[in-house]
């Protein structure tokens, strides 16, 4: 009886922030009702059980994507106002769409035929709740089975790591920098000056 | 109860609502990426709530990818905006015709 009311809740929440995303004049809101889309989420997946990878999103979407989000949207000084002007122009054709592609989901789910899925076609079954946790039970899959996709996403995310830099990285001129090349380039005779003081003179440097 | 179908129905939802985002923002890019996410949120519902009512637990390995995924596209997505916008003072994405494509 919980279960089912906070379904309900947890949807309704999700679906109105996501459409208060799309149709938020500010675009801080839209961010802040993204994570609210997020976090609403997390909880149905805690109601799929599948714990892990609410917290997952938690932590991935609402610590990381979301407040670079945030962070862009603060740092670039832009008139948002004026992005917005051309809402209404696109609503009924973005609405048809949206309509569109709404009626052809229903078609589909109409046209949906229940069957039971033999054992042999599970590739990893789910071990009872009891006995294993989620996030153990997936770690013993994703380490092993699949480790190539493990390791992939990894490079995936490397990839984008060094790409989002070497995107941004700006080099400005007039800033001195660490000349790496110069430094282990240098040999004795450039960097040491024997000399002979006499008492009392010093050096010139 | 609620079965598989009332989450694929709020994942339909979602889905919409990213497709209908993309459409009515045109201009503003920062909302598409964000709409972007919307989808692949849904998309990962789906995911998620096959893998719980068939008790196979590899849609929540696929849906861990996916999510990896989004997470690299939002970074690079975002760096190129920036980029844009050191470039072009503004980030309005329907004059976006620099290589003339």
């Amino acid at each position: 009886m919980i279960a089912v009311a906070a379904f309900y809740i947890l949807s309704a929440i999700a679906i109105a922030s996501a459409f208060m995303v799309v149709v938020a004049r500010n675009p801080v809101h839209s961010v802040l009702f993204l994570i609210l889309t997020f976090f609403t989420s997390a909880g149905l997946f805690v109601l799929l059980g599948a714990e892990f990878l609410a917290m997952l999103l938690i932590v991935v979407y609402v610590g990381a994507v979301a407040v670079l989000f945030l962070f862009v949207v603060m740092m670039l000084d832009i008139d948002f106002a004026e992005l917005k002007a051309g809402f209404f122009t696109y609503l009924p054709f973005g609405g048809l769409i949206a309509l569109i592609l709404f009626g052809q989901f229903v078609m589909v789910g109409g046209a949906w035929i229940e069957k039971s899925v033999s054992a042999e076609a599970i590739a990893a079954p789910t071990p009872a709740a009891a006995a294993v946790s989620n996030a153990e039970a997936i770690g013993r899959i994703l380490y092993t089975d699949y480790i190539f996709l493990f390791q992939s996403a990894g490079i995936i995310l490397f990839i984008a790591m060094v790409g989002a830099i070497a995107l941004t990285l700006r080099h400005r001129d007039g800033i001195r920098r660490q000349n790496v090349t110069a430094q282990v380039g240098r040999t004795r005779a450039d960097g040491v000056e024997m000399t002979d003081p006499k008492p009392g003179e010093g050096v010139v440097l | 109860m609620i079965g598989l179908s009332h989450y694929l129905a709020v994942a339909a939802a979602l889905f919409t609502i990213g497709v209908f985002g993309i459409f009515v923002n045109r201009k503003n890019v920062i909302v598409i990426l964000m709409s972007i996410e919307l989808i692949l949120l849904a998309v990962n519902i789906n995911l998620v709530a096959f893998s719980s009512f068939l008790g196979d637990l590899v849609g929540q390995v696929f849906a861990m990818f996916v999510l990896t995924v989004a997470a690299a596209e939002a970074a690079v997505g975002l760096a190129i905006l920036v980029v844009y916008f050191r470039n072009r003072g503004n980030i309005a994405v329907e004059d976006l015709n620099l290589m003339k494509g």
